[in-house]
């Protein structure tokens, strides 16, 4: 079986061909252009070099958000474009599951920190048993603070990667009672190779997407509409209280 | 000689749009999704929005767009598609989308200028029409009058210094509570009103004979309704409509005429949205027949955004030679003319 997988959730762009248990290649790189001019000549440059025919490809895999919103819709609106010529089946990986199966067989908890902003990460709760990655708190939004609160809970050694981890890193100094580390550099960002090898577990257990019907998760609403919601809330609150 | 066909899509704003066109000049499918109705409440387009709908969207789209020209990708020999100027994150959905497509189908990418798009709408359905001929193009971003030299290529005669055409339109209706999007409404309305009822300032720019300013106008309709209300006066909205309308088409008109004589230009055509503005089309339809110019404007359907209007350009751009790499990016600001 052989997928081809993107990653363009966050800062770094990743691209991979993992073919049977094996990376054929992968191409990451964390540098500020954007990814909407180094996504697709990166995929070139891994099909060129491994003598790629794309129609062998049994699968589409693409980090499915959280993430930055432009960022993920670059990803998807590739795989879909790639999905929809190739006519093959997309599988859809959560960004944050995808960041902690970097972390294969590791002891004690382990927990992805994207960058959100508004003070609020992207992140999870997984471990691995037997083998398996499990989740413990599935993906989501949340302040850093309700995050350590959580892992204070837990009472267990963790793991952090990601993009928050820079900035979040003395917060959690400050704040985390549970023995922790921080991943090291080949390991703590997003790595296409990571969703690529999960994208085949999924696509074992059948969890494809068509082309048409896959769109990013992005767990916030626009800022719009959040705004909206707000100023209903406040109305029907004034409503309420002269009622 | 074989046809050429190209699959073309555009996503620079709030439509989601994809078009099969052959050899420049027919429309096999014209398919547009339009999320008009999900921005009425925001009282205009919200850009996050719009970027996750075009990416809901864009695959049936395209698929249908196929489908309704009875073709596949096999068949094609160019992808086309509006990379600037407009939303960036919208962009971004119609380009990366373009890009994969024409990369696993080893077609040519043919990045279009959307304006130049809304120009070539006018081949659709004039096959008489060629360069140079003067266009003045009005929406709601742009307000140009440009003489189309040849196919793709532009010589910028006059702009507006501050709002487009399109926006004081979108202005003027959310003052007077007629909501998004407001150049039909205010066409409508304008129907039962009279234009001559209030004189508003026509924007004229001193320096420069052709450059347009709508925010005068604009102002000045905003200072008449605060003026009313401080009275307590009713105010005739239909009349303000209609006299607001009126200041605008106008001014679009006479800048054009003066560039016909000035160019001696015999051949007007009109694009973008508010180029469908019943009053515009009807007094450039006069002052042509005046002169006796020959008068060119895209049916309704065609001066919206759509992808077979950006099909038609990049088929001139594509038997020109114009080809873009796989680095190709959405150029929110992109000027017209470059490449």
């Amino acid at each position: 079986m052989k997928i081809l997988a993107l990653d363009s959730s966050g800062i770094v762009a990743s691209v991979a061909i993992v073919e049977d248990n094996t990376l054929l290649a992968e191409y990451t790189v964390n540098y500020k252009k954007t990814h909407s001019q180094t996504l697709l000549p990166m995929l070139d440059e891994v099909a060129k070099m491994t003598e790629l025919d794309l129609s062998t490809i049994d699968a589409i895999a693409v980090a499915a958000g959280p993430g930055s919103f432009t960022g993920l819709r670059i990803g998807s609106a590739t795989a879909k474009g790639l999905a929809l010529a190739l006519k093959k089946p997309l599988v859809a990986v959560p960004t944050v599951e995808a960041l902690a199966y970097n972390l294969y067989d590791t002891n004690g908890l382990i927990c992805p920190i994207m960058d959100a902003r508004r003070n609020q990460v992207y992140t999870g709760i997984y471990r691995f048993e037997n083998h398996k990655l499990v989740t413990l708190e599935d993906q989501m939004a949340v302040s850093i603070t309700d995050l350590l609160d959580k892992l204070n809970e837990r009472g267990e050694p963790v793991t952090f990667l990601g993009d928050g981890v820079p900035v979040f890193e003395k917060t959690i100094g400050e704040n985390l009672k549970v023995p922790h580390t921080f991943a090291p550099a080949h390991v703590n960002k997003q790595r296409a190779a990571a969703v690529a090898a999960l994208g085949e577990i999924y696509y074992r257990e059948g969890k494809l997407q068509s082309a048409a019907e896959h769109t990013p998760e992005y767990l916030r609403v626009s800022q719009a509409e959040r705004e909206r919601a707000e100023k209903q809330k406040a109305e029907n609150g004034k409503a309420g209280m002269q009622s | 000689m074989k046809d050429t066909l190209i699959l073309a899509i555009e996503s620079s704003c709030d439509e989601t749009a994809a078009s099969v066109v052959k050899n420049g000049r027919t429309i096999l499918s014209n398919v547009i999704s339009s999320q008009i109705e999900l921005h009425k409440l925001y009282g205009g387009v919200v850009p996050e929005i719009a970027s996750r709908k075009h990416i809901e969207k864009i695959n049936q789209v395209i698929e249908q767009a196929l489908d309704d020209a009875n073709v596949t990708l096999d068949d094609l020999d160019a992808i086309g598609v509006t990379y600037g100027p407009g939303l960036v994150g919208a962009l971004l959905v119609g380009v990366a989308e373009a890009k994969a497509i024409a990369y696993a189908k080893k077609l040519p990418l043919v990045g279009v200028h959307h304006i130049e798009g809304h120009v070539s709408a006018n081949y659709i359905e004039h096959p008489d029409l060629e360069p140079p001929f003067l266009c003045l193009i009005v929406s709601g971003g742009h307000t140009h009058l440009v003489i189309v030299k040849d196919y793709g290529e532009f010589e910028i005669l006059g702009r507006t210094r501050d709002d487009a055409a399109g926006e004081a339109f979108d202005k003027v209706a959310r003052a007077i509570g007629l909501g998004y999007p407001g150049g039909p409404k205010i066409d409508r309305l304008s129907k039962e009103g009279n234009p001559e009822a209030i004189v508003f300032p026509k924007g004229k720019v001193g320096d420069c004979p052709y450059d347009f300013s709508f925010s005068g106008v604009k102002s000045a309709v905003l200072n008449y309704l605060n003026n009313a209300q401080m009275k307590g006066e009713e105010v005739n909205r239909a009349d303000l409509a209609a006299s607001f309308q009126k200041a605008v088409v106008d001014v679009l008109v006479e800048h054009t005429m003066q560039a016909a004589q000035d160019y001696h230009m015999n051949k007007i055509a009109i694009a973008g949205g508010v180029a469908s503005n019943g009053s515009l089309r009807e007094a450039m339809t006069k002052a042509c027949a005046a002169r006796d110019y020959k008068f060119y404007r895209p049916s309704p359907i065609f001066c919206t955004d759509n992808a077979a209007m950006i099909g038609v350009a990049a088929y001139y751009e594509y038997i020109k030679g114009t080809r873009h790499g796989w680095d190709l990016n959405a150029v929110p600001n992109l000027k017209l003319g470059e490449r």
